[in-house]
């Protein structure tokens, strides 16, 4: 540019561009913020006080549902939204990027928020008192969440992980005096800690050799890397730079070996706080990984069509970071579930294997996303389902503990036995949920695991990274297997086993409110197991993103 | 085809009735609409639904008893795919609600709904949770029959799949003492062959490509409905034939007929060295004999079938290894005939294997229903070697009649044990309500006691021997016959058979039937049948007999499909896979 900079042209095109580009498609972010504003505003005044909280909080996630959903219907249609790259526009002067996946994982997050809001409120889980604070935490972590799946900087990436992060530990906590729940969130919040650290480091080591943070510029950088010729010093930095970025995404995945803080959180943490990081924290986590790896290995645009063939060395290195970490992630959260007496921590045990599952996906569409761009926007679409009916598997299946804990006073598997004889509406609920957990038809957690699978075999078939994608398959389909164990455990308990003597509480009929909340969370896992063209319609458009 | 258009298909609603009667009733039944305590109203109503798919069942078999012929009714002596359903279900991925039977199907969706009927009345003596039992029933009979119609291999994993969870709970609910343990075997099991087979599917559906078919075939195998008008059918063709990139396909009779291609997609494409089809084959055949089952991967039978209550006893033995059978003959073979040919050897083996183990182990039993069970093993065994003898090859000139022997026996097999097994589980169900045994060394003398029991039960007893003039006759000739010119070893390894099972057999009725009196325990509550048993096993017996005498009966059905399949697969054989390879080269070209 020749012109000499002047301040003027520079703010009023930043304000412009703000004005009529970013923030139009930060609706959905902006409603958040401001129901937080009003929750905390509510605290002060007196008059106000009188309002509940949770329904402040139902109404700002209910704005925020609506704007996702108007962004996501204002998409083109998937031929058109395929063709630009999900309709890709880089908001807030590069720092954000929304396109066709942003657009879906914000609705997946806001329609989460509000089921969750309306599960919590019915649960008992904050009282009244705590309400205010409560809901402030979930919206503030999940406007970080957003953040996460929109993330086109490295700078936002960090932001955006502690923003969900730094909420997340005081929701572990939440519980007040319980020391469980105390050492849960101090353990959590030194774990994240740590983590943050080591990405921070990562990221100032890539942002060092390359000279910039922005994820599609680092693409670029890291071609020219490639071209240079045979591997330097730069490489050996950039691999540690990426290896420590990995170490801050599987913090949030829960992958393993960043997985320890998982099953404590869960145990200690009340029922309704797992299920907000096991759903939420996990969707935001999955697209983060989704958008670097995409950014950085096969970025979109006319421009870079260039660079395509000299990153594959980069897809190459995430793709088997990532297999890798899946590989052993899924095994590992399976075989440890096997022990668990702990209804919760068997659940996050689960969290943990399907992270597996999902971060299969993930690394299915880094491999065939250059030889192959449109199976590879088929597995970000089989990512982006399994999203969509885990939201309800999961909720569903910890809205199951915090009733069953409001009734019988505990979360240990055993206190379940013979449930079936009183409550067996709650029973057949909690198979459905189960079984689509474990991954069978005709439950939505099968069509899930089905299209993972399937594009698993589409990338052996194509060729791509064969011995990873192999591995991956043989690994995931034995994990399909030993996974029923422990899910058809809590069946057994509850259907064969008879009855303790004492059971404290009374019987749970479907016909209740919090029966209303299960149904509801669990019907649509049926029927998305049957009729699932509409989700996987919308998931297309979400994967229309990196074709 | 517009969906309003497709509603009214001639067959949709006599197949769909059939499969989805059951699950209906069963979402009805679970409603607490009806009082847990009305037990008797929950039994009749169960028994009335599925006395009414066995008559639509009927209707569509047998349109001679009921005078009018529609178009869903099946026509016999046609071997190809009739009463076809064709509805788009998943378009993204081209999975379809397609369902349909031929002869190979047919007879077994009746067995089905037959023994499923006589399974809900011998239900009678379940006294425990008798509305969770009779739901988890009837959605178990709407996985079966699913499982038999569906012709998309989506659809077909998603029945097989369904069968699974009622299993595992009416066998763990309603059990015997180790219900816990065998029901939990029994679904790893099944699982896991499940799991490989959608391994296999997967593999299939991504080599496979709908372009390379000519427009008859893709209008055979109902990817393109021959139910269009021609036009309509011209432009499906069309659209198919210029699409840019490669159309996969989940039409179980597409995929036969692009395994059965020349240079077929599925036998050019390599894994490891070894072609797709072989892997394919074996995953699927993994799946399929985990469920049939053959040794190694039988145990889970002995366990299932002993601790499991009667009825289901019947359904597993009757129905639920059948449907191995029927992936194998339906699946395996059309769709990998490659591999079926180059492993011939694997599955004959493991026929002859299972035949013999499953004989010396039944003669080792003390428990009467074990003994039953492991006879199963091997009866199972004549299934396996009946498919397996791919006895058209060069060396016998391409013959088709020996190996249409073969798995026309084999198919009889299958339904003659479907009747002859369900029969003996019952006659075993009915002892043991009396006298809360099943020690085969402390019956005796039950003929004194039991006259018209012991009478039946001895018929049942002799058709699962073999005896000629009696169902289980036919099939065991027919196999042990077309063996022979597949193997000989073979073929007296399995003539030698009959005489383990007859030992086997004799021995027990003369342990349990004859003596002079009973001396074990409960002896006092040994009375006369009732009428409600009576009625169920004297159908069986009927049958039994019938088919024995009267085998044309289900001839007529299995024989033009399966001769049409085997004679398809021997010209294949010829033609494809002992050709000279200019000659494949040249079809691909043209």
């Amino acid at each position: 540019m020749n012109d000499p900079v002047n301040i003027g042209t520079l703010l009023s095109g930043t304000l412009n561009d703000t004005l009529t580009v970013s923030l139009p498609l930060f609706r959905p972010e902006l409603a958040l913020s401001a129901t937080i504003v009003l929750l905390l505003l509510c605290r002060m005044l007196p008059v106000l006080r009188l309002l509940d909280s949770a329904l402040v909080a139902l109404g700002g996630a209910a704005f925020a549902l609506w704007y996702a959903w108007v962004d996501l219907q204002a998409l083109p249609p998937l031929a058109e939204a395929a063709a630009s790259a999900g309709g890709r526009v880089e908001i807030f002067s590069g720092l954000l990027v929304f396109d066709s996946f942003t657009a879906y994982l914000r609705c997946i997050l806001a329609g989460f928020l509000v089921l969750y809001i309306v599960f919590t409120k019915v649960s008992g889980i904050p009282d009244r008192e705590d309400g205010a604070d409560f809901y402030s935490l979930v919206l503030g972590a999940t406007l970080g969440m957003c953040l996460m799946a929109s993330a086109n900087h490295l700078l936002m990436v960090f932001m955006a992980v502690e923003m969900a992060s730094v909420p997340s530990y005081a929701l572990a906590g939440i519980l007040k005096g319980r020391r469980a729940a105390s050492e849960a969130a101090i353990k959590y919040a030194v774990y994240g800690a740590g983590a943050a650290g080591i990405m921070l480091y990562g990221i100032s080591l890539l942002a060092g050799v390359l000279g910039t943070c922005h994820l599609p510029s680092m693409a670029n950088e890291l071609a020219r890397v490639v071209q240079a010729g045979p591997p330097g010093g730069s490489v050996m930095v950039l691999t540690l730079g990426g290896l420590m970025l990995a170490v801050g995404l599987a913090f949030k995945l829960s992958a393993v070996p960043f997985h320890f803080w998982c099953p404590d959180v869960f145990e200690g943490a009340a029922a309704e706080v797992g299920a907000f990081l096991s759903v939420a924290s996990k969707a935001a986590a999955v697209a983060l990984l989704i958008r670097v790896a995409y950014a950085l290995g096969m970025p979109a645009g006319e421009a870079a069509a260039g660079i395509v063939a000299d990153l594959a060395p980069v897809r190459h290195f995430s793709v088997a970071v990532i297999a890798l970490m899946a590989a052993v992630t899924c095994t590992l959260g399976n075989l440890a579930a096997y022990g668990q007496t702990n209804m919760k921590r068997l659940l996050a045990y689960s969290t943990i294997a399907h992270a597996g599952y999902l971060m299969m996906g993930v690394a299915a569409a880094i491999a065939l996303a250059g030889p192959k761009p449109a199976a590879a926007a088929t597995a970000v679409t089989a990512v982006a389902f399994y999203l969509g009916t885990y939201l309800f598997m999961n909720l569903a299946a910890f809205a199951i503990v915090a009733f069953l804990r409001n009734r019988l006073r505990s979360e240990e598997i055993a206190s379940y036995a013979g449930l079936v004889r009183t409550s067996p509406g709650i029973v057949v609920a909690t198979t459905v949920v189960l079984v689509s957990l474990i991954g069978l038809p005709p439950l939505a957690g099968f069509v899930a695991k089905f299209l993972v699978f399937s594009s698993l075999v589409e990338a052996i078939s194509a060729g791509v990274d064969r011995q990873l994608m192999l591995l991956l398959l043989v690994v995931g389909g034995l994990n399909t297997v030993i996974s029923l164990f422990y899910y058809l455990r809590v069946l057994k308990v509850m259907t064969f086993d008879a009855p303790p003597e004492d059971r404290a509480g009374e019987a749970f009929p479907l016909v209740s409110l919090p029966g209303a909340v299960v149904t509801a969370l669990a019907v649509p896992v049926l029927v998305l197991g049957v009729f699932w063209s509409g989700l996987y319609a919308a998931a297309q458009l979400a994967g229309a993103f990196a074709s | 085809m517009p969906p309003s258009a497709s509603l009214v298909q001639p067959a949709l609603w006599p197949l769909s009735l059939i499969v989805f009667l059951p699950a209906l009733v069963a979402a009805f039944l679970s409603l607490p609409i009806i009082p847990k305590a009305r037990e008797e109203l929950i039994r009749w109503i169960t028994l009335g639904t599925l006395a009414v798919v066995f008559v639509l069942s009927l209707w569509m078999a047998v349109p001679q008893l009921f005078g009018a012929t529609g178009p869903a009714q099946f026509q016999i002596g046609q071997p190809e795919m009739q009463a076809v359903v064709k509805l788009p279900w998943i378009q993204a991925f081209g999975i379809e609600y397609l369902l349909g039977v031929d002869g190979i199907s047919l007879p077994l969706v009746v067995l089905t709904t037959f023994l499923s009927m006589l399974a809900a009345a011998a239900s009678w003596p379940i006294t425990k949770h008798v509305k969770a039992y009779h739901v988890l029933f009837l959605l178990l009979v709407t996985g079966m029959l699913g499982v038999f119609v569906s012709l998309d291999f989506f659809l077909f994993y998603v029945f097989w799949e369904v069968m699974l969870l009622p299993m595992y709970f009416l066998i763990g609910i309603w059990g015997g003492p180790r219900r816990e343990y065998a029901a939990i075997k029994f679904f790893l099991y099944t699982l896991l062959g499940s799991v490989l087979m959608l391994i296999a599917i997967l593999m299939l559906y991504f080599s496979s490509d709908l372009r390379l078919l000519s427009p008859e075939q893709l209008t055979a195998a109902h990817v393109v409905s021959p139910a269009l008008e021609a036009a309509a059918q011209a432009e499906a063709v069309q659209a198919i034939k210029t699409a840019a990139d490669p159309v996969h396909t989940f039409n179980l009779l597409a995929l036969a007929e692009l395994g059965q291609l020349p240079n077929s997609p599925f036998s050019t494409s390599m894994v490891w060295g070894t072609s797709l089809e072989i892997w394919a084959f074996l995953l699927l055949l993994i799946g399929f004999v985990i469920k049939v089952p053959v040794v190694p991967v039988h145990t889970w039978l002995p366990d299932a079938h002993v601790e499991a209550p009667t009825p289901i006893s019947m359904i597993l033995a009757g129905v639920l290894l059948k449907l191995g059978g029927y992936g194998i003959i339906r699946i395996c073979y059309p769709i990998c005939p490659g591999a079926g040919l180059s492993l011939a050897w694997l599955v004959c083996g493991l026929g002859v294997v299972s035949m013999v183990y499953g004989a010396f182990a039944a003669l080792a039993q003390k428990d009467f229903k074990r003994m039953v069970a492991y006879s199963s093993v091997s009866h199972m065994g004549y299934v396996m070697l009946g498919l397996g003898v791919w006895s058209a090859v060069a060396g016998q000139e391409y013959r088709w009649e020996a190996w249409a022997q073969g798995v026309n026996g084999a198919m009889f097999q299958m339904l003659a044990h479907g009747f002859s097994s369900a029969g003996m589980f019952f006659m075993v169900g009915v002892l043991y309500d009396r006298v809360h045994h099943r020690n085969l060394d402390e019956f005796g003398g039950i003929f004194n006691r039991m006259p018209v029991y012991a009478g039946l039960a001895v018929a049942v007893f002799f058709a699962g021997l073999g005896l000629p003039g009696l169902c289980g006759f036919i099939g065991e000739v027919l196999v042990t016959l077309s063996s022979w010119n597949y193997s000989r070893t073979l073929a007296v390894i399995s003539a030698f058979t009959v005489i383990l099972t007859a030992a086997y057999i004799l021995w027990a009725i003369q342990r349990v039937y004859l003596g002079a009196e009973y001396k074990g325990p409960h002896g006092d509550h040994l009375t006369p049948m009732t009428p409600r048993e009576l009625s169920i096993a004297a159908p069986l017996v009927f049958l039994a007999i019938l088919f024995g005498v009267a085998p044309q009966i289900l001839f007529n059905y299995v024989t033009p499909t399966v001769n049409r399949q085997v004679q398809t697969l021997a010209a294949w054989t010829r033609d494809v896979h002992d050709a000279p390879a200019p000659v494949a080269v040249a079809e691909v070209g043209k």
